[in-house]
């Protein structure tokens, strides 16, 4: 360690951590990559299947893990306690489907509103901003709250997102003209892909269709490549937007700014005798991370084809939370790991591990529970494992909620342990430079205080 | 002078107590409107009072299933996210024994299809012919079993999961019983299944038909009955809170932990009984909310359970009494404000007087003490 | 100086009587503006309390206090439990608002300004029970004190380039408060989580804090509790230094013997009120003073 300080100079020393966690980041996601890949050799996978296994895997990885950071900078920084992900996701993504869906001038068909016909990108931008503003709308009253109050406050509020939308007087209406509105229970068609909307802004679409047909072929995977490779690239895409999320919360957390986010997580008081104005760092934080979950929102739900408000339920906000308990609340590389490991190992991992069981082993499964226990007298266990793997998909959210219940056990500080992100631009060692800004001396400056006096 | 003090105290009304002046006003305002609507026949006597009965019911509901929560919140010092799932796993524990017991134990249909409550279609609540009148035994074991099942799940969780870390704060109790919620909640759709099924018998409910002034509201046996179910455990428990040791113990938990630690209260001792109590009534309640909704499914509870805590709220944190009273607020708000606003937003309506108090005045609106 | 307000000690304060809007001055709109207050107009009494009165829903934790402090000076404020020596403490800082009265500092009337208002103004205060963010490192609690940080605008924390500005002004902090840790002699803890440090290394550190704000004035309340004597003497010690250094401070403190050597001043606050003040030796012999401490509380 010391070695590497004697050369490097006050950026190196930074770029040496950021490489260390983006080392660790980058080996946990190939190692959950290569597991997927090892599980799809087991089932004798094709290659499409293959590929599309992992380009889904990278969609939830970046997914879990941007809401995480976003949630981090929330509960991890600034110790604002929102259960009401879901509803800031929702509004975004809603937002962008109204801005961005065709246009429709006469009276649609029932359950087929149309939206502004506004490009994709300003949908975005809007969705995000809409979400900001509802956080700030939220922020306003809500700041000065015990923090389990302020839970209730925004699952509250997040639920009465939802019955909105699913308000049949709203379903659909004219506004300047465009037949718009949020749908009502059936919820809104996306008449968008985001994909081939990117590819379009770049002119790329036509060699991109042509290239994904070509290579399509080439290494054998069917007719119709092009959703195979839509979706590799709407992963790639998302694990950039990830990237965009990290570097962008990492600058946050480490700077003046974030130091005061997390001064009023540990003491809000105490920070206000040092002549902080905490309202408007709580305002602030609450707007950026609300604007960053709207975005999240729309990334998630931008490429489904369509969106129904009872997706919207405060289940996903638990996700979130339970990513980022797991990653290790106020640590922007614990988030981005708890965020793959929860998408990877807790939501998609379950289902694909009993899909590798029921294409390794013929088994019949029963109907019920107690066709599953009745053979238990004789013995016999396969029916209840059948009948487990059967239903994995209900039985994970119980793993998820015993994986919650003991990390607030037995590590309430996430599985990478304590971690000191520290909040500062510079790193804050000692240095010996009595004069002027400029940087420090080079002869030993550098010396390595450790904690020798307790 | 006198218009200036009148004045005075209006001000004095509106600035300290906001949002009673505001629920006033709007209480006021809305009782002129409903009049009128009335007197012009926009809504009918009779319809209102379908809105009226089904808002007792819904109340009364919220009312006994927040006292548990209203409880844990104030003595333990959480919020329970658990406790809508924790009657969800009642309420099947007892609506299985009715199944049980209504189909002669084997005999009507499959013993396993009885115990899950007709997984996947197997057998019907209907067919069993369910109801306090066509199956009063299997119903009074139903309540009981309901009652037991809870209080057993709750006394089980605490003691594996909240126990141990009791002495955390109540930030990391909360997010724990998120980790209870979803757990309790998903394992009940594992053994019981994703099914929204039909536990009565519909045709087997005795009614009347109330004459009102232009026509009918009808009142069923199952109304009747969690209407008395639910004054007599109301009751029951203002005789334990007000008469016994225990209750005075509790409420002086309720007031302040660390007090009835050094008064030498068995803390523990209060902390079970807490459970017991809370858990009790809630499944009690959610059975009776069955029988009446006639319906069960895996998160019934779950997506009542924020009417629940805005009752709770309401009535201010840690006061049964309250409780009771936020309930029937809240019942009414839900099913009224049909009156006034789409009924799709009633639940938000809801919500939104929640937050507000939570916003304005969060020790609740009934009363300033918080306890009892 | 002399005693300020004992003339309505005995008055019995009618408690229904409708308390006096206390008008709100809008505060400086710039720090620059304050600073330049506080250097050009020197004030002799940089803190002034009048009439100060709070109320906590009918019952009068503090009643009518008035008093002032001489920059320059260590001036103790004492008195029995419950005599509202932390209420008016906070008051002064901005935690209450005070139901009626006025405070002034450096002749601008601070009455109901927010407390991180008061702070910038250069009236910092310290708490009872120390208040360290427990789960930043010491080096992160003294970073997070000084005036005027650059990046704590978002933005500027943010965006490239305009970072680099942020960076170089906390190259300049970070060695201010080597400076300081070295001062109190605790910069062996900088990486240490403060949560780690013991009760008199907190005291330590709260003070550190507090001075890097640049403070005028410093209110300490009980900075002294829970410190073992070797830390006290170390802690009284950079206190007298800093007010040769011309700092001025009022400390709350339970021991009178501390407060009777070590100030220039007392303060003697019982049932809400201003007993008394004057010089140590003066109190000392004080009928009043002996009689509130026997009559209210056996020791």
């Amino acid at each position: 360690m010391s070695g590497a300080e004697q050369s490097a100079d006050d950026r190196g020393t930074l770029a040496a951590v950021w490489e260390q966690d983006a080392v660790k980041l980058t080996a946990l996601v190939s190692g959950l990559f290569a597991a997927y890949v090892v599980g799809g050799l087991l089932l004798s996978y094709g290659l499409r299947q293959q590929l599309n296994e992992l380009a889904q895997l990278s969609f939830f990885i970046a997914v879990f893990a941007m809401l995480a950071l976003a949630l981090n900078l929330h509960w991890g920084y600034t110790g604002l306690f929102n259960i009401g992900v879901i509803g800031f996701m929702g509004i975004g993504i809603y937002t962008t489907a109204i801005l961005s869906k065709g246009a429709t001038l006469t009276e649609p068909a029932a359950g087929t509103t149309g939206g502004f016909g506004l490009p994709l990108w300003i949908g975005i931008i809007g969705g995000v901003v809409a979400a900001g503003l509802f956080g700030g709308l939220v922020a306003l009253p809500a700041l000065r709250l015990r923090a389990d109050y302020f839970a209730i406050v925004t699952v509250g509020l997040s639920e009465v997102v939802r019955f909105t939308l699913l308000e049949q007087s709203l379903q659909q209406g004219q506004v300047l003209g465009y037949w718009v509105g949020l749908g009502g229970g059936s919820g809104l068609l996306l008449d968008f892909d985001p994909v081939d909307r990117l590819l379009g802004a770049f002119g790329l679409l036509e060699s991109y269709t042509r290239f994904s047909e070509r290579t399509g072929e080439a290494i054998g995977i069917g007719s119709n490549p092009k959703p195979v490779f839509d979706g590799i690239l709407y992963g790639l895409v998302l694990l950039v937007f990830l990237v965009g999320f990290y570097v962008l919360l990492t600058r946050v957390g480490s700077s003046p700014y974030g130091r005061v986010l997390k001064a009023i997580r540990e003491d809000e008081d105490a920070t206000k005798a040092l002549g902080k104005d905490t309202d408007r760092f709580k305002i602030k934080a609450f707007v950026i991370g609300c604007a960053l979950m709207g975005l999240g929102g729309i990334l998630l739900y931008a490429s489904q084809g369509a969106i129904t408000p009872n997706a919207f339920r405060p289940r996903i906000t638990f996700f979130v939370w339970i990513a980022l308990i797991i990653g290790g609340a106020g640590s922007n590389t614990g988030s981005v790991m708890g965020g793959a490991i929860f998408a990877a190992v807790l939501y998609q991992g379950p289902i694909f591990f009993s899909n590798v069981i029921e294409g390794s082993f013929e088994i019949d499964a029963v109907n019920t529970f107690a066709q599953a226990v009745g053979p238990l007298a004789a013995a016999d266990p396969v029916p209840l494992l059948a009948y487990t793997v059967d239903n994995i998909g209900q039985l994970r959210f119980v793993i998820m909620g015993l994986v919650l219940i003991y990390l607030m056990h037995n590590r309430p500080e996430g599985i990478l342990g304590h971690r000191k992100e520290t909040a500062s631009t510079i790193p804050l060692g000692r240095r010996r430079a009595k004069t002027g800004g400029s940087p420090p001396a080079t002869d030993g400056g550098e010396e390595n205080r450790g904690v020798d006096g307790e | 002078m006198g218009v200036s003090d009148s004045y005075e105290r209006g001000r004095e009304f509106l600035i300290e107590d906001p949002i009673r002046a505001a629920l006033v006003i709007v209480f006021v305002v809305l009782a002129l409107d409903l009049v009128r609507q009335l007197a012009v026949g926009q809504t009918q006597f009779s319809e209102f009072g379908v809105l009226l009965k089904d808002g007792l019911m819904r109340g009364l509901f919220f009312g006994l299933a927040g006292i548990g929560l209203s409880m844990t919140y104030s003595i333990l010092n959480f919020a329970n996210f658990a406790h809508g799932d924790l009657i969800t796993g009642g309420a099947f524990g007892g609506v299985a024994a009715t199944y049980v017991i209504a189909g002669g134990f084997g005999t009507e249909a499959a013993l396993g299809s009885l115990l899950l409550v007709g997984a996947g279609g197997s057998v019907f609540g209907a067919a069993l012919g369910i109801g306090v009148a066509t199956s009063p035994l299997a119903v009074l074991a139903g309540v009981v079993v309901a009652a037991v099942a809870s209080i057993a799940l709750a006394l089980i969780i605490d003691r594996f999961v909240y126990k141990p870390i009791r002495d955390r704060s109540g930030i990391t109790l909360l997010i724990t019983s998120i980790g209870v919620a979803f757990a309790l909640r998903y394992l009940i759709v594992f053994v019981f299944g994703p099914g929204r099924r039909g536990v009565t018998d519909p045709s087997g409910i005795p009614s009347v038909a109330v004459p009102v002034i232009d026509g009918t509201v009808n009142v069923d046996l199952h109304e009747v009955s969690l209407l008395v179910v639910a004054v007599v455990l109301m009751l029951g428990l203002h005789f334990l809170l007000q008469r016994t040791r225990l209750g005075k113990a509790m409420r002086a938990m309720a007031d302040n932990e660390d007090l009835a630690r050094i008064t030498g209260i068995p803390t523990e001792r209060v902390v079970r009984f807490t459970w017991i109590i809370g858990a009790g009534l809630a499944g009690v309640a959610g059975y009776m909310f069955v029988l009446w909704n006639e319906t069960l499914h895996w998160f019934q509870f779950w997506s009542l359970l924020l009417p629940v805590f805005a009752a709770v709220i309401l009535g201010g944190i840690g006061s049964v009494y309250g409780a009771i009273a936020g309930g029937l607020v809240i019942g009414f708000v839900m099913s009224l404000s049909v009156v006034w606003i789409p009924g799709g937003l009633s639940r938000a309506a809801a919500f939104l007087i929640m937050i507000a108090v939570l916003l304005v005045r969060p020790e609740g609106i009934f009363a300033g003490r918080s306890t009892a | 100086m002399s005693t300020v307000s004992d003339t309505e000690v005995d008055d019995v304060v009618d408690t229904n009587a409708p308390a006096e809007d206390v008008e709100i001055e809008e505060p400086e709109a710039q720090d620059s503006d304050v600073e330049r207050a506080a250097k050009h107009t020197p004030s002799a009494i940089p803190l002034r309390v009048e009439g100060l009165r709070k109320e906590f829903g009918g019952i009068v934790a503090v009643d009518e206090a008035s008093f002032e402090i001489t920059e320059g000076t260590l001036t103790g404020l004492i008195g029995p439990n419950g005599a509202g020596k932390s209420t008016t403490f906070n008051c002064i800082t901005g935690v209450h608002e005070p139901t009626a009265g006025q405070v002034q500092f450096n002749g601008e009337d601070i009455t109901g300004l927010s407390p991180d208002r008061i702070a910038n103004r250069g009236l910092v205060r310290t708490f009872q029970i120390a208040r360290e963010l427990e789960e930043m490192t010491v080096m992160e609690n003294m970073m997070l004190a000084p005036k005027g940080q650059r990046g704590e605008s978002l933005w500027r924390s943010v965006l490239p380039f305009v970072r680099r500005s942020v960076s170089e002004q906390e190259e300049e902090i970070l060695e201010r408060c080597w400076e300081m840790l070295e001062f109190f002699e605790i910069d062996h803890l900088a990486d240490e989580y403060a949560g780690n440090l013991s009760g008199g290394q907190r005291k330590l550190l709260e003070l550190a804090r507090a001075l890097l704000t640049e403070p005028t004035v410093l209110l300490l309340d009980e900075p002294f509790a829970g410190v073992n004597p070797s830390l006290e003497e170390r802690l009284l010690g950079h206190i007298h230094d800093l007010r040769d250094d011309g700092y001025t401070f009022l400390i709350v403190e339970h021991d009178m013997d501390l407060i009777m050597q070590n100030c220039e001043r007392v303060i003697v606050m019982h049932q809400g009120r201003v007993l008394t003040e004057g010089p140590p030796a003066e109190i000392k012999r004080n009928e009043d003073v002996i009689e509130a401490y026997l009559g209210g509380e056996v020791e």
